[in-house]
């Protein structure tokens, strides 16, 4: 009996020693490769959009590779709470999915900056969103914004629909009910897919722009891998997500002008440089009026999301971190890590210029 | 045993030992009320702003109000949990009374070791089988129903591409609760007293009539129980819902189609990690309605197994 209990005593010991000596060496050692000649130290607090998440992650660890002495932490609450978060100065930069709109601008109540001074916002990270779809042996069809809009909105019901027919001929659409699957959860994909139905295809989806999906009716599965699980699984489907998603189902040409633009992330990086700067902001703040029907070749249907700084730092401190993270970020290096993590499309080399000057001029 | 024994018995000491697992039952008797008091607090003071403020300016109700939001959520709740316990309670019997009746020894210990298995499997896990095996295996079932019985509102149609409905749901649910209900229907059966189930035997019964006349009236307040705790389960479960469940908030008994109502902790599970500020009060709100829903379902199971015990033969 003794035995038993002692031995009992001493297994807890050892499993607890097993346990502590786990979180030891989870510590950091303090030994970092000294190849850089980074000086840099401190720690640096975004929060924001959770569609940045991958991205971020990947930026981070690049960023505290070259930099060793520098911790980076994103919080990805969404976007709503990170601006939140930046409003009341708990983070010192923010991932936000949309641009701060004029009046939150004139309140200028941001906790980190000094009054007056404004804000920088950069489209830093360009996600294409994908129309696919699950039809034995087409891979690629071509819609009009009126007829992604009429399928989405549940008044398009069957693949051989004339809608549809009348852009692709010489394709044999099947007689299939559509499935159109949509996010049950609130998403900045589904906001912008939205925003595009609502400007490209206005006479036909008369729906709120939201990140909820507006309208009742369609199938609803939960987050992107759900969409691309119900899309995959099931027989006539049709869904948008994330173009890293897309590769194994048929895409959307979607109808620009005259054309038929498919995805590609050159054409999804173009569609920012068509689209005007919104009026009247501060220098450093590129907050762009996305233009869903441009006249040139962009894929129109993109996430675009923000990273969001001050202009003039109310603690001196953070000024060198911002700038080196968010010039690394918009660097040919950050843009390439963030579309080999999460497959966005690297940002133009005209946007990088305007980029690098409003981040120059952080103080 | 004469008085003056017993007389000079000293009262009854208290051993340490004693002491000390009376007082350690006694705080974990504590312990758990205080946890239920401080999570029941909890919701109770995050809900009141939900409920307080104008529903104007909380962007989740999208125009509505609190009460119109979280009714096709409560609605779907008590579906999804009805569905399930339908399908599993009749199967859960089934699977108890051969693995204590019919069964022979050696198989009877290996099933229900399997049975048992299954509530060591993770709702994840559950979700993805449901969403990616399930659905699309049941979706053929959906259309011939539509084709064939879309008289009877339950399968009006029309039929979801994807099976991803609330029936697929419901059948998940029914898999996961299975364990428990089968766990305790079994373990009740094997309680009958042998001298019930002889006297039945003896009367000329067959086996399926002794079950009848003995063991069912006997097991009855523990089918009643076991099915609740299944039901509790079926109600607060998140993530299997969450995966499989194509959710619209309609408020429908069809079964088949792509318009579902969402139940409340899958709501909260897709629409928390974009919720801030007033949002996050509303999806605590709908907590707790799950919460109070959840302890009339309990308190009803209790006045049904309080009433049904002196019938049931067990005294």
């Amino acid at each position: 009996m003794n035995i038993t209990r002692a031995s009992g005593f001493a297994a807890i010991i050892a499993a607890g020693a097993i346990v502590l000596s786990g979180c030891a060496a989870n510590e950091p050692t303090g030994e970092a490769p000294d190849e850089t000649t980074s000086t840099l130290e401190g720690t640096l607090v975004g929060a924001g959009a959770s569609s940045q998440q991958s991205a971020q992650e990947a930026w981070v660890a690049g960023f505290q590779s070259a930099n060793p002495g520098v911790t980076v932490e994103y919080d990805p609450i969404g976007s709503g709470g990170g601006r939140d978060t930046f409003i009341a100065g708990g983070s010192q930069f923010a991932g936000s999915d949309r641009a701060f709109k004029d009046e939150e601008i004139a309140e200028d109540a941001f906790g980190a900056c000094v009054p007056g001074t404004g804000i920088v916002e950069i489209p830093a990270y360009i996600s294409p969103i994908a129309v696919v779809f699950n039809l034995e042996g087409i891979d690629t069809l071509n819609m009009d914004a009126a007829t992604i809009a009429g399928i989405f909105a549940g008044q398009i019901t069957n693949w051989n629909d004339p809608a549809i027919a009348a852009t692709n001929e010489g394709v044999e659409l099947p007689d299939l009910p559509i499935t159109a699957v949509h996010r049950s959860d609130e998403s900045g994909t589904t906001e912008n897919f939205v925003d595009y139905l609502a400007a490209a295809a206005p006479e036909v989806w008369t729906y709120e722009v939201s990140g909820d999906w507006p309208v009742d009716g369609g199938e609803a599965a939960a987050q992107t891998s759900g969409v691309v699980d119900a899309v995959a699984n099931g027989t006539g489907t049709i869904g948008y997500v994330d173009a890293s998603r897309s590769a194994e189902f048929g895409t959307v040409a979607v109808q620009v002008g005259d054309e038929f633009i498919p995805f590609s992330p050159e054409a999804a990086a173009a569609i920012v440089d068509a689209s005007p700067l919104v009026e009247g902001r501060g220098e450093g703040d590129l907050a762009i009026e996305l233009d869903r029907t441009p006249d040139s070749a962009a894929y129109p249907i993109v996430l675009v999301s923000y990273l969001i700084a001050c202009n003039e730092y109310a603690e001196s401190d953070s000024v060198e971190l911002v700038k080196a993270y968010l010039s690394y970020i918009i660097s040919e290096e950050g843009q390439q890590v963030a579309a080999e993590a999460a497959g966005s499309a690297p940002i133009s080399n005209d946007l990088f210029e305007k980029a690098s000057a409003a981040i120059e001029a952080i103080k | 045993m004469s008085t003056e024994t017993v007389q000079s018995i000293p009262k009854p000491k208290l051993r340490p030992g004693d002491r000390i697992f009376s007082g350690s039952a006694l705080s974990a008797g504590t312990l758990i009320l205080i946890a239920l008091a401080a999570i029941a607090a909890f919701l109770i003071i995050q809900s009141i702003p939900a409920i307080t403020t104008p529903a104007e300016d909380i962007t989740i109700l999208r125009g509505t109000d609190f009460f119109s939001y979280a009714f096709p959520l409560v609605f779907g709740t008590l579906w999804a949990a009805v569905i399930a316990l339908v399908l599993a309670t009749p199967l859960a019997i089934g699977i108890a009374l051969f693995i204590s009746h019919y069964a022979p020894r050696r198989v009877a210990a290996g099933l229900g070791y399997i049975i048992d298995l299954l509530a060591a499997v993770p709702s994840v896990v559950f979700g993805l089988w449901g969403g990616n095996v399930l659905a699309p295996a049941v979706q053929p079932a959906y259309s011939w129903l539509e084709k064939n019985l879309s008289w009877i509102p339950l399968f009006e149609g029309p039929a979801s591409g994807t099976g991803r409905t609330i029936l697929t749901a419901g059948v998940v649910l029914a898999v996961m609760i299975l364990p428990i209900i089968t766990a305790i229907c079994r373990e009740v059966f094997l309680q009958t007293p042998v001298l019930h189930e002889e006297a039945a035997l003896a009367l000329g019964a067959t086996r399926w009539e002794m079950i009848r006349v003995a063991v069912l009236p006997f097991g009855r307040a523990g089918i009643i129980s076991g099915a609740m705790l299944g039901l509790g389960r079926a109600l607060g479960e998140t993530m299997a819902v969450a995966m499989v469940l194509s959710a619209s908030g309609a408020v429908t008994f069809n079964l088949i189609s792509s318009q579902n109502p969402s139940t409340i902790a899958a709501n909260i599970a897709l629409s928390f990690p974009e919720a801030y500020g007033l949002n996050v009060n509303v999806l605590i709100a709908t907590g707790l309605m799950l919460f109070v829903i959840t302890l009339l379902v309990n308190m009803l199971a209790r006045f049904i197994i309080n009433r049904r015990k002196d019938f049931s033969g067990a005294n």
